[in-house]
């Protein structure tokens, strides 16, 4: 009989963390940016500099950390890890390796084999490289410092899991955990949120964990779950064959579908690891960490609870909403304005997920304003606009969150309820199309459709389609 | 008197009182300099052109009154490891031969504050890693008492530019006895602050946890002065502390009734040349006598200092020193095959065998299984020697001791061998291992003619006794005078 697999999974899940300023100077962290214009002294490594601790970053870890029911190391300090490549412009990278600001907690995941927990061994802070550009034409490489020192979290999970589908929720329930912190954005695609896979196989009933190997370049949920399935793979069939598994750093491609290796335990190196001299131990009191614990969030399964309990809306509606923390207070804040729940939420599963998925965005990329959002709903709660108009201003709305009134205004959108005018024009549609009239006369119901139509066209979409039915069927 | 010997502080009042330009105090340091830089080479960068420029502006400013101190138009020089905004920045190593920093270090902006003329770059040990400046890749720094002997180091250039009557003061660096030790040697006044008093930013680090900015000067009242100027609470360095008790000229007052001053007898056992054991003795004696209450004590885990020291410092100099990789600035290999070759080519062709001895050592201690035996251990020791000193300042008000067990060695004698030439700083590193403040100030001549120094070492942010013993004795001895050129 074939012997039985049981994969083992941990996860090395790096961060990068929302603060407007790097992690130990003043310099912008936002993306994008002409090379080497977000830097100065400090982010550059230049001699004579020296790091100071941006506060936000701590408060960003701890709150990570609280969410995540980890220990607070209330005496912590920053490492030094050496090693020479030129994206690292000092040459060392400032890390947490003796005394990490967090450890030992554990989050609940749900898959369809039930809840379980997944344990966090350490969650640290340290600085992002700079990014390395090779320059095939000239034969040079060039780097580029924007990056450099942008605040990471890097979050170390037990070998708890045992499958991709356990893997993949562990993932959702750190993105939304943080997302709803405000911590980060967590985006694998654009690097926000960078996955290493730590897998092992062992025969089922063992003990001893397998030999690992770590996988890297990662950058979706569905490449995760490939590089998942192809390594597992991968190390049965060695084991099978009798050779054993390397320790090793593999790196994945995801359009081959797979795995090759970047560099062995034997040649690993000796990073030298030690406490960072120009950097004082960061003591945490208890004021602040009560400070941090006041300012942790409604999370997503207190929301739906209450959502289910306070909001006449679907399950289903619920589900997607909460499941982006900025999609939710979008929600929340324009039905705080006065809008009907059931009405903004069929704006946001409607409309705004199709034009979500048709420009291939993220929830949190949403754009428009709740303001403007109760606005429009608010015009079609008093028919000032009919649904075609609100469905085309909307879409301008989702592309630059723009004020609907005044547009609605300025563009003369406004449903006519001038009845002399519609009567005056309905007169002219049944003039200028006897067939169709005949039709109708003659049994087609269809045919009042295109009388509607035509209606509709010669108001120029403004007219309310339930009127115009009324008043046509009125004349013949 | 000749304006070149004269103080900082007397030049500044002659200035303020328009008796002197300061382009005549610059053009008579300038002259100095070239009388005297062939035989002593303090400098590695002199600034001319900029300190004349220098000159006129600081001249406005104090004829319009905004500049009133008495630093006010004083020309300084600045050892070459820290930064200065478009003055090449050396540390006195090939690997950084061409580099110009883009920003001034904190202690030299707050010079400039203060009206400083600058007037180039000292010369040092390649990275402050020397006891003579003769590890310089730019030649050696010659004693101005006698050309004969080192200057000690590694802020040898300032302190023979102080000496030589090249500068009214410098700045210097003192990681385990830098600024102290050259000064000894030199016969002049030389103060390593508290660690966190003077901001680091800008300094190029040799050992983080042990460096500081400090003054090199003529006299304790100048001393005094500089410190005011040069301290100051930097949000840019994580370890630099508040301000406080930072009035240090208050205390220039000759009095010493009263001050309890402890003398370690480790300080005077084997190795101490005779003839320094009696000066610093006899110096104590003066301070007795003008009413100190003066006793011995045994000060412990002496002997253990040097190789605590000498881990803690070249562990985090193997690190701090990584980033001079021929890539971003300084020197790069001509001929290389790909990154490691230009790495290790570079580094090999720009650093000096010193500066490699440590970084190996560094890297060694902080290799994974020998990093708690050495490194973790060395730090137990710096805390364990710490507490010996906060117990010795329960009892006394300022420690008295000698700085170096000898004066000046002769040129090329400690560089075979550079054990006894770690042995020579073990007077002042352990003042460094405890972050406490340090002076030294010359106490007297051997046979020979060469400076002896007296060092008094106080409890954190206790500068101002130190000065304030330091002035009183300085009373008692009398001018002590500079070399004849």
């Amino acid at each position: 009989m074939a012997k039985q697999y049981e994969t083992v999974i941990g996860l090395e899940v790096h961060v990068e963390l929302a603060t407007r300023t790097k992690i130990f100077c003043g310099c912008s962290t936002a993306f994008g940016g002409e090379p080497n214009t977000h830097t100065c002294p400090v982010c550059t490594g230049m001699p004579g500099s020296l790091p100071v601790l941006n506060k936000q970053v701590l408060e960003y870890a701890v709150a990570v950390g609280l969410a995540t029911g980890c220990t607070i190391t209330r005496n912590c300090k920053f490492d030094r890890k050496n090693y020479f490549y030129p994206d690292n412009p000092q040459n060392y990278q400032i890390s947490q390796l003796y005394l990490p600001i967090c450890r030992d907690g554990k989050v609940e995941i749900e898959t369809e084999a039930g809840r379980k927990f997944v344990g966090i061994h350490e969650i640290h802070m340290e600085e992002d490289a700079g990014k390395l550009i090779h320059d095939e034409w000239e034969d040079c490489s060039l780097v580029d410092y924007n990056r450099s020192g942008v605040p990471l979290i890097e979050i170390v999970s037990e070998p708890d899991m045992r499958n991709s589908q356990e893997v993949i929720a562990y993932l959702e329930k750190l993105r939304m955990t943080i997302q709803y912190l405000g911590a980060s954005d967590c985006k694998l695609q654009e690097g926000s949120m960078r996955a290493d896979v730590n897998l092992s196989v062992r025969e089922v009933g063992a003990e001893e964990f397998g030999t690992r190997t770590e996988m890297k370049n990662l950058n979706s949920f569905k490449a995760i779950a490939r590089a998942i399935e192809g390594e597992r793979e991968r190390q049965i069939d060695l084991l099978e064959s009798g050779e054993k598994v390397v320790q090793e750093t593999r790196r994945w491609d995801d359009n081959l579908g797979e795995s090759y290796a970047m560099r062995s335990k034997e040649d690993a190196q000796d990073y030298r690891y030690f406490p960072d001299p120009d950097l004082v131990p960061v003591v945490l009191d208890d004021d602040f960490l009560a400070q941090i614990r006041a300012k942790q969030p409604e999370f997503r399964e207190e929301k739906m609870l209450r959502y289910k309990q306070e909001f006449e809306i679907p399950d289903y509606d619920i589900d997607i909403i909460t499941g982006s923390k900025h999609m939710a207070d979008l929600f929340e804040a324009t039905v705080v304005l006065g809008s009907q729940p059931k009405k903004v939420s069929n704006w946001l599963m409607g409309e705004t997920l199709r034009l979500l998925k048709e420009k291939d965005m993220d929830p949190e990329d949403i754009c428009f304003s709740p303001e403007n959002l109760a606005k429009l709903i608010a015009l079609t709660d008093g028919k000032v606009i009919n649904n075609s108009v609100a469905k085309e201003v909307f879409e301008l709305m989702f592309e630059k969150d723009m004020d609907p009134e005044k547009y609605v205004d300025e563009k003369g959108l406004k449903t006519v309820n001038d009845e002399g005018a519609l009567r005056k024009t309905v007169e002219e549609v049944i003039a200028a199309n006897p067939q169709s009239v005949a039709d109708y006369r003659n049994g087609k119901e269809k045919a009042i459709g295109f009388l509607v139509g035509q209606t509709m066209k010669a108001m120029k979409g403004k007219a309310d389609p339930g009127m115009v039915n009324q008043v046509l069927r009125e004349f013949l | 008197m000749k304006m070149i010997d004269m103080t900082a502080a007397e030049l500044g009042a002659a200035i303020q009182k328009k008796e002197v330009t300061v382009k005549e105090a610059v053009e008579a340091v300038l002259d100095q300099i070239k009388k005297s830089e062939d035989t002593y080479h303090c400098y590695v960068t002199i600034d001319e052109e900029g300190a004349l420029r220098q000159a006129q502006e600081v001249q406005k400013r104090i004829d319009a009154g905004e500049l009133k101190g008495p630093l006010a138009g004083v020309p300084v020089a600045i050892k070459d490891n820290l930064c200065t905004e478009g003055m090449l920045t050396t540390c006195s190593s090939k690997i950084l031969y061409n580099f110009v920093p883009t920003f001034s270090a904190e202690a030299v902006l707050n010079l400039q504050k203060a009206g400083a003329v600058i007037l180039g770059k000292t010369n040092m040990d390649e990275f402050a890693m020397g006891s003579t400046t003769e590890t310089s890749a730019f030649g050696v720094t010659r004693n101005p008492w006698n050309p004969e002997h080192v200057p000690g180091g590694s802020s040898g250039g300032s302190a023979a530019a102080v000496a030589a009557g090249e500068c009214f003061y410098a700045l210097g660096s003192d990681t385990g006895g830098s600024i102290r030790q050259p000064a000894s040697f030199c016969g002049v006044v030389g103060l390593k602050p508290t660690y966190g008093r003077v901001s680091r930013y800008g300094l190029i680090a040799y050992g983080s946890s042990l460096d500081q900015i400090g003054p090199l000067s003529r006299d304790v009242r100048d001393c005094a002065m500089i410190l005011e100027a040069i301290v100051s609470h930097d949000p840019k360095d994580s370890t630099s502390v508040p301000c406080q008790d930072s009035d240090f000229t208050s205390a220039l007052v000759e009095d010493v009734k009263g001050m309890r001053i402890g003398i370690p007898r480790d300080y005077f056992g084997e190795g101490i040349d005779p003839e320094v054991k009696a000066a610093v003795l006899k110096a104590a004696d003066a301070l007795k006598e003008k009413g100190a209450l003066v006793e011995e004590f045994d000060l412990s885990l002496v002997e253990y200092a040097i190789p605590a020291y000498y881990t803690i410092a070249a562990a985090e100099a193997s690190s701090n020193l990584e980033r001079f990789d021929g890539i971003k600035y300084g020197y790069r290999t001509e001929e290389y095959e790909g990154l490691h070759s230009m790495y290790k080519k570079s580094r090999s062709e720009g650093f000096g065998p010193e500066v490699k001895r440590r970084i190996m050592l560094g890297s060694f201690v902080l290799s994974s299984g020998y990093y708690d035996a050495y490194y973790l251990k060395a730090l137990r020791v710096k805390a364990l020697i710490k507490k010996a000193f906060d117990q010795a300042f329960a009892k006394y008000d300022v420690i008295l001791g000698p700085v170096a067990p000898t004066t000046a060695p002769r040129l090329g004698e400690s560089l075979d061998d550079p054990i006894k030439m770690y042995l020579g700083d073990i007077y002042t590193i352990s003042v460094n291992l405890a972050g406490l403040p340090g002076l030294s100030m010359p106490c007297g001549r051997d046979a020979k003619g060469l400076p002896i120094g007296l060092q008094l070492i106080g409890d954190c942010f206790q500068e101002k006794k130190l000065i304030q013993t330091a002035y009183t004795y300085e009373k008692i001895r009398g001018a002590f005078g500079r070399p004849e050129a």
